[in-house]
């Protein structure tokens, strides 16, 4: 019966399939060489890596790499530092755009379109670089790490995301239900609607963590001392502008030893970087493909 | 979509709740009386607001500075006005117009290379039934968005490094000698536009799928009783649903269109290729903060913004006219 219901694919629709398999597997092989060959000269000796022997697999197995990233103090703190500037930021990330957004889906809260203006403005038109420089520097919070977390403390496309997602989520009629019970909006908001929003929370925390485990921009703006910076622009110092090396270099086989492991260095440091968010990528995958598409939704 | 359509049936069950309040003349008493209700409302959205104020808004009345001779002891608004002088000394500068054209050729070509690319990616994707291989693939060309712009420009520097890298391993099988890639001007855009597509197609592909996903079954019935080929339900049916979702994205996109890449082409830049790298949100970098022109630079960011701004406005009013698909 069910074969019967079914319309035999033609040679042609066959040879169309066949050839969006081919298509799908170039792009994948296209997207998955490039990360196999940095995590495989990660763990290769540095003469493989310079004299271009490592194609797919590690040449000479050595961890010679990570133990050079991790001897390096600059690296160590950076990577500290980014782990306190991921985790207070997104804490302060995900309370303000919870605190915004669920008003803002509330019918009774008048004043929503006005501050809903006010939001969507600040999308079309910036102050741009300099007067939002100005701004931290009159707060005096210039090369602390308040600098790092209190301007970009919100993101507004966040908000609309979250605000859609409470709208279709939470129902008006259990809010009136609590108000005539006698419950405030704030007990509301933290008995009801937190535990009711934990996909959202979820996918707020995520997207505002990967944001600010990757920033570097706005430490190149307002950071100044290096024991601030966080791992992106310690990368960028050492990966980008290859300002690494503070040892005199005596003689050729010493050089020639010591640019392999600078190059050694680089892989072995783009995967130590990448590490957290790509170990925990495939666990939260679901939510972050979640988050995309609430946010594709108009708000 | 389902959820499209459960919004507006839950605001007709909650509007007849809403005037409860017998409708009094005055409508103030009325708005009173409900944000007295809901004071606790208004105390929560207090520091969002005061965020807004002070870091988009104040900033954004710190554009003034374009128009004056911003000095640090007078402050923004004691400096004295200089009307449009600075934006003159942009406009007639050598380098405005190599500036402005590669800003627009970066864009231009990104816009017409990396829009289609996560669609013909999803169009492909729906071909396959749903297993593993349709969601290893997925799963794949989703993951290089989570690489940080620093790390991406590390990996285009160590790929395409003439001693190292594994591009120039290839050209040396073939004969070619070590070229480095990233110093050559006329090679910027491409590498610039490529990578993206390289890091950021899966990611856009997923709006598309769920779009895709959404398609009335029906549709694909009744092509198939047809006899429509693989290729012409994508065609009649598959890019007619896209349109929607994809206008919005192309608005999205062109609003940001003189802003884009900041990161991303400051990290490329070397002094090799600098004269296609430079674009006109770096320099506004450059010139303001690394040289301390803020007045001048504040100008060069304000042109930028305007133009972000006409785009924006008018491409929403094109794609209303053409499409009835647009942001507002």
């Amino acid at each position: 019966m069910f074969k019967a219901s079914r319309i035999r694919e033609s040679y042609g629709d066959r040879l169309f399939l066949l050839g969006v398999y081919a298509f799908l597997s170039v792009v994948t092989i296209v997207v998955l060489f490039p990360l196999i060959f940095i995590i495989s000269s990660s763990f290769s000796s540095p003469q493989a890596v310079v004299s271009g022997k490592v194609w797919l697999l590690p040449v000479d197995f050595t961890l010679e790499g990570y133990k050079a990233v991790f001897r390096n103090p600059q690296i160590v703190f950076g990577y500290l530092n980014s782990l306190y500037y991921t985790v207070i930021g997104t804490a302060v990330n995900v309370a303000l755009t919870v605190m915004l957004a669920y008003p803002l889906a509330r019918k009774t809260f008048y004043g929503r379109n006005f501050i809903m203006v006010l939001l969507v403005i600040t999308m079309m038109f910036e102050g741009g670089l300099i007067p939002l420089y100005l701004v931290v520097k009159n707060l005096h919070i210039l090369d602390t790490r308040w600098a790092m977390i209190l301007p970009g403390a919100m993101a507004v496309f966040q908000v609309i995301v979250a605000r859609t997602f409470f709208q279709t989520t939470i129902p008006e009629e259990i809010a009136e239900a609590a108000e005539l019970d006698g419950c405030s909006d704030i007990r509301f908001i933290t008995s009801m609607v937190i535990p009711l929003s934990k996909p959202i929370l979820a996918v707020l925390t995520l997207m505002y963590a990967v944001g600010h485990w990757n920033a570097y921009f706005d430490a190149l703006i307002f950071l100044k001392s290096p024991d601030l910076f966080p791992l992106q622009i310690v990368l960028r110092n050492i990966l980008i502008l290859n300002s690494i090396d503070p040892t005199m270099v005596t003689n050729v086989d010493q050089m020639l030893a010591q640019q392999g492991l600078k190059d050694l260095l680089k892989y072995s440091l783009i995967v130590v970087a990448s590490a957290p968010v790509l170990i925990i990528y495939p666990f939260v995958q679901k939510h972050f493909v979640k988050g995309v598409m609430i946010g594709s939704l108009k708000g | 979509m389902q959820k499209r359509i459960r919004k507006p049936e839950t605001s007709m069950q909650g509007q007849p709740h809403e005037p409860a309040l017998p409708d009094s003349k005055s409508s103030l008493r009325f708005i009173g009386k409900k944000m007295k209700r809901h004071w606790q409302l208004y105390l929560v959205v207090f520091l969002p607001v005061l965020y807004l104020v002070i870091f988009k808004y104040i900033p954004m009345s710190g554009v003034v500075i374009a128009f004056k001779e911003y000095n640090v002891i007078q402050g923004i608004w004691g400096s004295p006005w200089v009307g449009l002088k600075y934006f003159e000394q942009f406009f007639e500068s050598p380098n405005f117009w190599l500036y402005l054209k590669n800003t627009l050729g970066i864009n231009m070509y990104g816009l017409l290379v990396g829009f289609p690319a996560p669609i013909l990616l999803a169009l492909a994707l729906n071909e396959i039934r749903n297993g593993f291989f349709k969601s290893s693939v997925q799963m794949i060309t989703y993951a290089p968005y989570f690489i940080s712009t620093v790390i991406m420009v590390s990996i285009l520097i160590v790929t395409l490094s003439p001693s190292v890298g594994i591009i120039s391993k290839f050209t040396q099988l073939l004969g070619i000698e070590n070229t480095n890639f990233m110093g050559i001007p006329s090679l910027f855009k491409s590498i610039y536009v490529w990578s993206d597509v390289w890091q950021f197609s899966g990611y856009g592909a997923i709006i598309y799928i769920a779009a895709l996903a959404g398609v009335n079954p029906e549709l694909y019935e009744s092509a198939k009783v047809d006899g429509a080929s693989r290729m012409q339900k994508i065609i009649n049916i598959d890019l007619p649903s896209l349109i929607p979702v994809s206008v919005i994205l192309l608005i999205l996109n062109l609003g940001n269109f003189m802003k884009v890449g900041f990161e991303k082409v400051y990290l490329m830049q070397n002094p090799l290729n600098i004269s296609t790298s430079e674009v006109i949100s770096t320099y506004v970098y450059k010139v303001g903060l690394l040289s301390s022109s803020f007045s001048f630079s504040t100008a060069i960011g304000f042109f930028n913004s305007i133009i972000n701004l006409i785009l924006l406005v008018s491409v929403n009013y094109i794609a209303k006219k053409l499409s009835n698909s647009s942001l507002w």
